[in-house]
């Protein structure tokens, strides 16, 4: 039994230790938004976040991830109430066929969590792990980049003030 | 203190024996070269990889900007690009090759050796004057080179004109030899890393490509003390240097910028290389099997990283060799016999990226996956399984040090 803390929650999982993160997120907890791509770490699809860093989750083992913070697309926002960078990608229409969405929304978060107003070099070179093989690489780009002004916006707007969804 | 005052007698003393460098004039006239002397220069500038030192991470080309780290403290590659102010667009050819040869810029300074004239000492006229072509119609980068940041007493220029006395003539040979040894040996510099250097930072003649270090990665010997369990035969050595070898995978680290470079000249050039250090490397009594792999007893030992290596790595790294560009088993990498994890560590935490615009292999960073411990337990399985058992020390103290040195 190894447990988890998935987007601020503890889970309990059976599988066994060297099991991806990304077989247990999609098979055991049913949280589909990371994709498996290539199951290699050169695509991105299947990118989460880990203590605030982008990991490739086809190539973490759970056994190495107790006690640590994992954050999937569904820790960001809901349907109803997406977070900000998720809306930015909608308002953008980032996405194509939107299999590697998930993954550059999650490499993206860490990013802007990090670094609140990033360069647009530093957008790219963050990004660089991440492939899209529509090409809609420009709109993704440019949603981080709303995403980016729109989180500061609101911290200018309401410093003291957190939305957690 | 007491070596470096040692150090500032001994060289202070060479010194005097040199009269101050002339400045050589300034050269502000219209050179028209032809096409044929730039093409080649351009390739000469690959076979010299000059960018890898003179052209910061994404800056631009020849521009400067590399900080270099040395024993002896940082120095920062200058910007050769022809602008008047910042680069060497008032060299004459005459002042040009002076710097290539001698090591003394155009006002008369002397340069540190961390700029190999004591391999482009041997250059041929020729080759320095298509060197200079091609340079000179670079585009000129107004860029201000960056002030060194030497400790006592190595900032003071004129001490290298000891180290000049001492060293850079044992350097020079007036015979032509064949292509590739004239390549290795001069444009190239391979000695400039792949033999061990002294306490003034020259390479030692007695231990000529033993291995040395480059950027704090280990540069393995380029002779019959390499430690591959595969051989290193002209083919392979060829297949390397162009772009990636089945037998033994392809470069990172420092080595990377240097396969790339080497891509884009003519191949007999790159063949003469692999001719050249073919003969450097050759022993005897090698075998052709394949690499001893002590799986079970590995697993026995180190099973925390063997599971880890199972979750992990195995999934490019135990194909056979079907994930592209990957060997057919990790024991054929010459690095996991080093004399240190240097290198291991370095892949584990930067993965490998294949320079712009090349074609190698692709592996993801590990260094916000794992932590120290864990990348210490992958290590020693490894090391058990591929190099009969023997460990490196201190393996975790090391990652901790190249993680703050790569990630500050």
């Amino acid at each position: 039994m190894i447990t988890l803390n998935v987007n601020g929650r503890s889970r309990d999982v059976d599988d066994a230790p060297n099991t991806p993160l990304l077989y247990v997120l999609r098979d055991t907890l049913e949280l589909n938004g990371a994709k498996f791509g290539c199951g290699l770490g050169q695509c991105g699809a299947c990118t989460v976040v880990v203590d605030g860093k982008p990991v490739f989750s086809c190539l973490t083992p759970i056994a190495i991830l107790q006690g640590r913070k994992i954050t999937t697309l569904e820790g960001l926002g809901t349907e109803d109430a997406p977070s900000p960078l998720q809306r930015a990608f909608i308002e953008e229409q980032a996405a194509q066929c939107g299999y590697c969405i998930p993954g550059m929304i999650m490499r993206a978060h860490a990013l802007l969590t990090g670094n609140a107003a990033p360069t647009d070099a530093e957008i790219r070179e963050h990004m660089n792990a991440n492939l899209c093989r529509c090409g809609t690489h420009m709109r993704i780009l440019q949603a981080i980049k709303r995403a980016a002004r729109g989180m500061q916006a609101a911290d200018a707007r309401a410093p003291a003030q957190e939305v957690r969804p | 203190m007491a070596f470096s005052l040692l150090l500032v007698v001994v060289l202070g003393a060479g010194a005097l024996f040199f009269v101050a460098h002339v400045a050589m004039p300034e050269d502000r006239g219209q050179h028209v070269f032809a096409p044929d002397l730039v093409r080649r220069g351009g390739e000469l500038a690959a076979l010299g990889y000059c960018a890898s030192c003179h052209t910061a991470e994404k800056g631009q080309p020849f521009a400067g900007g590399r900080p270099l780290a040395t024993p002896f403290g940082t120095i920062f590659g200058t910007n050769i690009t022809p602008d008047p102010e910042s680069g060497i667009g008032l060299y004459s050819p005459a002042a040009f090759a002076r710097a290539m040869r001698e090591g003394i810029d155009r006002v008369g300074r002397d340069l540190y050796p961390v700029f190999p004239y004591n391999h482009f000492t041997r250059l041929e006229d020729k080759d320095i004057d298509a060197l200079y072509a091609f340079l000179m119609t670079r585009a000129a980068v107004a860029a201000q080179n960056r002030a060194n940041q030497l400790a006592f007493p190595y900032n003071i220029r004129p001490l290298l004109a000891g180290w000049k006395l001492l060293y850079l003539d044992k350097f020079r040979v007036t015979e032509r030899p064949d292509l590739g040894r004239y390549l290795v040996e001069g444009l190239s510099h391979c000695g400039a890393c792949h033999t061990p250097r002294d306490r003034l930072g020259a390479e030692i003649a007695s231990q000529h490509f033993d291995g040395g270090e480059a950027e704090d990665w280990w540069a393995p010997p380029l002779n019959a003390n390499s430690p591959s369990p595969v051989p290193w035969t002209e083919e392979s050595l060829f297949n390397y240097l162009r772009s990636w070898d089945a037998e033994h995978g392809g470069a990172i680290g420092p080595m990377a910028q240097v396969v790339a470079g080497l891509a884009s000249v003519p191949e007999q050039d790159v063949r003469a290389i692999a001719a050249y250090i073919g003969s450097t490397m050759a022993k005897q009594g090698e075998s052709d099997g394949p690499v001893e792999d002590n799986q079970t007893q590995a697993m026995q030992a180190h099973p925390q990283g063997a599971e880890l290596y199972a979750g992990i790595c195995a999934t490019c790294h135990e194909t056979g060799g079907h994930v592209p560009f990957t060997v057919a088993s990790l024991g054929q990498h010459t690095s996991l016999y080093a004399p240190d994890p240097r290198n291991m560590i370095h892949v584990v935490l930067e993965g490998a990226h294949p320079p712009e615009g090349t074609v190698g292999a692709v592996m993801p960073a590990f260094a916000d996956a794992l932590s120290d411990e864990q990348i210490a337990e992958i290590i020693a399985y490894l090391r058990a399984r591929f190099s009969g058992g023997a460990q490196w020390e201190n393996v975790e103290d090391e990652i901790a040090r190249i993680r703050r040195r790569t990630s500050p």
